[in-house]
């Protein structure tokens, strides 16, 4: 009897094992961050463009939507996804806040001249403190606001699909 | 007179570079304790990019700012969940994980006593 039970305790523990590895292989391992997470719009105090202090709780206010875009002049992708920002401007539900990240006003200035801003407003992260606040990854990257609440976060440049998904929700 | 007043000045200076000194050590260790979002297999101290820095220097704020280790952990898993954490959390996804190499010890345990222990008296 001792002969039969350890031999049959050690095979259930490696099947058990090995169900559990087999399961692993078809995971996937890449890593996609949860763009649910927290629903309510940070507040921050910051700089806009024009030099006025800026508080978040003045600028969410309006029964409106709003897209917070995290760009710099420095970021590639931003350059690509500027012409679908130009375009979603011409929407009159919806104001676009541009939000500068770790970015020099001269630069920043050049990047609106040559490509034109469609921002309604722009405030300034020098140091990019207020970005983890908004739980941002980095450049660019997009939230879509109503009332006061992240509804949608786009990480990366916004796609024509993303244009077309943003339009659609604000109709 | 004189002399004691140059000393409080130097040891009230050299007391709170100690401070300062602490304060770098648990900045470190927290930032060690977080996994870089945007990097591969880095934590928030081996990177150099962008989102570790301004990381970085979140943490370094709330520390000042008087914040406890484990207020700036649940701080930054609020912001962008669990999977910062380089420890996973003691909850129902994660129990087999925790309990699992307990229960082998046991059971190995268990095993040697019954073979070699009982089999020798």
């Amino acid at each position: 009897m001792k002969f039969k039970v350890i031999p049959l305790i050690l095979i259930s523990i490696f099947f058990l094992i090995f169900v559990i590895f087999f399961k692993g292989l078809k995971n996937s391992n890449i890593y996609t961050p949860n763009t649910n997470l927290e629903k309510k719009v940070p507040s921050f105090e910051l700089k806009s463009f024009e030099n006025n202090n800026i508080i978040s709780e003045k600028i969410f206010k309006n029964n409106k939507y709003y897209l917070m875009n995290i760009w710099a002049s420095w970021c590639i992708p931003c350059r690509e996804e500027h012409e679908f920002l130009m375009e979603l401007n011409k929407n009159q539900k919806i104001e676009l806040i541009g939000f500068n990240y770790k970015d020099n006003f001269k630069n920043a200035s050049s990047f609106l001249k040559d490509l034109g801003n469609p921002y309604d407003l722009i405030v300034l992260d020098k140091d990019g403190t207020s970005s983890i606040d908004w739980g941002a990854y980095g450049v660019p990257e997009s939230f879509l606001i109503y009332q006061n609440n992240i509804i949608k976060t786009f990480i990366g440049p916004i796609s024509n699909d993303d244009l077309l998904e943003i339009q659609k929700i604000i109709k | 007179m004189k002399f004691v007043h140059i000393f409080l000045i130097v040891s009230i200076f050299l007391s709170s570079n100690f401070l300062k000194a602490d304060d770098v050590k648990t900045e470190n260790k927290i930032a060690k304790n977080l996994r870089c979002l945007i990097c591969q297999g880095q934590s928030v101290y081996d990177s150099d990019s962008e989102f570790a820095i301004s990381l970085k220097l979140v943490i370094k704020n709330k520390i000042q700012q008087g914040m406890s280790e484990e207020q700036i952990y649940s701080f930054v898993k609020i912001k962008y969940g669990e999977w910062i954490l380089y420890e996973p959390e003691f909850n129902k996804n994660t129990y087999f994980l925790w309990l699992l190499p307990i229960l082998m010890f046991i059971f190995g345990g268990a095993i040697i006593f019954k073979l070699f222990i009982i089999k020798k008296n």
